[in-house]
């Protein structure tokens, strides 16, 4: 089959030869894809910064797809069913799966114990190859895959997955209250997501910060909110105290993760260097413009290793933070009331519908931000008809 | 086959049940402080240890690195790329320290690393060429940035050019100088 094949920071290919999945496991199904979106955090990967990201694997943890076989103990599925993916694989009986902390199932991912696991995210979190394929293994089929409904395209299905519920996460991680101001940091996906998610919680003004303009003209566009660029200020958190009576904002989130930019020595360090899982700056600039009291929520992916934070501001300003991969399952029904509504309109971030033949078109284009990309949409051949 | 070397009976948590020799114990308890609401639904499982109805065990047909933070083997995993070569060796030995350990990390970044160049003689070995402009997506570049990739591209030749340049011209000023 065809499938997306790692071979290294900033090269991937398409294999063309790879073994179909196999069922491994009796609650396991097979899923022929119809769309896989390359995620940020797929770009960690790419750039080589999350450990134990093997040569040879194959990515994508944002998929939606048809069930071609089952195995014997899946029971809610049958084969023909159209389904979406949660990027989080989750037993349903842990007793984390129990409390709906899906996104930290421990009965996932062996490797370790801080990340439950994801499709084609490393062997960090549990070594399962990824949607970016025509055919994916799908563990625990009869808890995370939830039909796709009729009426619903299949490009706001593919969004469902990943990107919509950790917006939606992010700002509910918020503790919004009606009239709070909320800042996001980073106009990606899932930053567009958290500012037009934010506004379904109360919030009476949104901020984004980023640093391209054109993702910041997007987002000011779909969701409604202010734009800012931070080249444009001497200092982000000064600008933030400014507009914010001086006393920070009510809640700020973290939207951008381990390739920050706005810092040279974070970058140095974080980036090139890999000596912190990462870049902090979006959240050094979240903890410092929240006001006192006020609460950090953090969606933002980072490495594993430690991370240089002022984590003395964190004590001293009284500060909640609060942080998860999104818990996809719990959040689906809520969201797919909001597509059905048209409160959420999903698949217009979607700019770029690439053929997974040209995988590594589209992990070029997305990371070197080339053709104002937002999000890219990967469809193998055989669901062009589907 | 597998890494473990330790068993469930490791991992026990030895809670107490009885507090009436701690005064006060539990006068202040507030149910509805909990800074996990609405992400998490609080039952307090974790109370009752590791006993959950575990879902059938995935048979481990290829080798699984564990964390040593955890007694077994999870019941379902991912088998995509089993650790193999010098890489999968430093793998191994990560995984003799805990995640909170740079011994962990480390050795595992170091693997991707060698992992890399594994990765591109295994693909000389089974007749495949790789072609690095294409798996880059250059081609992307040539599409949508094609000034400054031509620009980037002449200044590599042109840098190139005069380190062989220069490297030439040292060899022959030292050969003229005699011995």
């Amino acid at each position: 089959m065809l499938a997306m094949n790692f071979r290294g920071p900033f090269r991937v290919r398409l294999d063309r030869d790879k073994p179909l999945p196999e069922i491994k496991h009796p609650e396991d199904a097979i899923v022929r894809v119809l769309r896989s979106c390359i995620c940020g955090s797929d770009l960690h990967l790419y750039h080589g910064l999350v450990p134990d990201t093997r040569v040879g694997m194959t990515f994508g943890h944002e998929f939606i797809g048809e069930v071609v076989e089952i195995g014997s103990e899946v029971k809610n599925l049958k084969t023909g069913d159209k389904v979406m993916v949660p990027f989080n694989i989750a037993c349903g009986k842990c007793v984390f799966c129990r409390q709906e902390l899906y996104g930290n199932c421990h009965e996932s991912n062996p490797q370790a114990t801080a990340v439950g696991g994801i499709f084609g995210y490393s062997h960090t979190a549990g070594g399962y190859d990824g949607g970016q394929a025509e055919y994916v293994r799908v563990p625990y089929a009869d808890v995370g895959p939830t039909i796709i409904p009729e009426w619903m395209d299949p490009d706001d299905a593919v969004l469902l997955t990943d990107v919509v519920p950790t917006g939606y996460q992010a700002a509910e991680m918020g503790g919004i209250q009606p009239g709070d101001t909320v800042v996001v940091f980073g106009a990606g996906p899932i930053g567009i997501m958290a500012a037009k998610c934010s506004w379904l919680f109360g919030a009476g003004r949104v901020i984004v910060i980023d640093h391209l303009d054109y993702r910041l003209e997007f987002v000011r566009n779909y969701a409604q909110c202010e734009a800012y660029n931070f080249k444009e200020m001497n200092d982000p958190v000064v600008f933030i105290k400014t507009t914010t009576d001086s006393l920070g904002a009510d809640v700020c989130i973290d939207a951008v993760g381990a390739e920050a930019a706005g810092s040279a020595a974070q970058t140095l360090t974080g980036r090139k260097m890999l000596l912190q899982g990462g870049s902090t700056t979006a959240l050094h600039w979240a903890i410092n413009s929240v006001k006192k009291g006020g609460i950090v929520s953090i969606v933002g992916v980072y490495g594993p290793i430690d991370s240089l934070v002022p984590i003395g501001n964190v004590v001293n300003k009284g500060i909640t933070i609060r942080g998860n991969q999104a818990s996809v399952k719990r959040l689906l029904p809520r969201l797919i009331e909001h597509v059905k509504s048209g409160v959420l309109n999903p698949k217009e971030i979607i700019t770029h519908r690439i053929p997974l033949e040209e995988v590594a078109e589209g992990y070029h284009i997305f990371s070197a931000k080339r053709d104002n990309c937002i999000k890219p949409v990967l469809i193998p051949p055989t669901a062009w008809a589907s | 086959m597998s890494t473990d070397e330790t068993s469930p009976a490791d991992f026990k948590n030895i809670r107490g049940s009885e507090y009436s020799h701690i005064k006060g114990w539990g006068i202040d308890a507030n149910p509805e402080n909990d800074p996990t609401y609405p992400m998490k639904n609080r039952t307090n499982g974790e109370h009752e240890g590791y006993t959950w109805d575990r879902p059938s065990q995935q048979e481990v047909e290829v080798e699984v690195l564990r964390s040593v933070e955890r007694p077994n083997i999870t019941a379902a995993f991912g088998t995509s790329v089993p650790p193999s070569g010098l890489s999968g060796k430093l793998r191994r030995y990560a995984f003799k320290s805990s995640e909170s350990d740079y011994r962990h990390w480390l050795p595992l970044m170091l693997a991707d690393r060698v992992n890399v160049f594994e990765g591109i003689i295994d693909d000389f070995k089974h007749g495949h060429v790789p072609n690095f402009f294409v798996e880059r997506g250059w081609t992307a570049e040539w599409k949508y940035n094609r000034k400054e990739f031509v620009t980037k591209a002449v200044a590599g030749v042109f840098i190139a050019s005069a380190v062989v340049a220069a490297v030439v011209l040292l060899k022959k000023n030292r050969s003229r100088v005699p011995g």
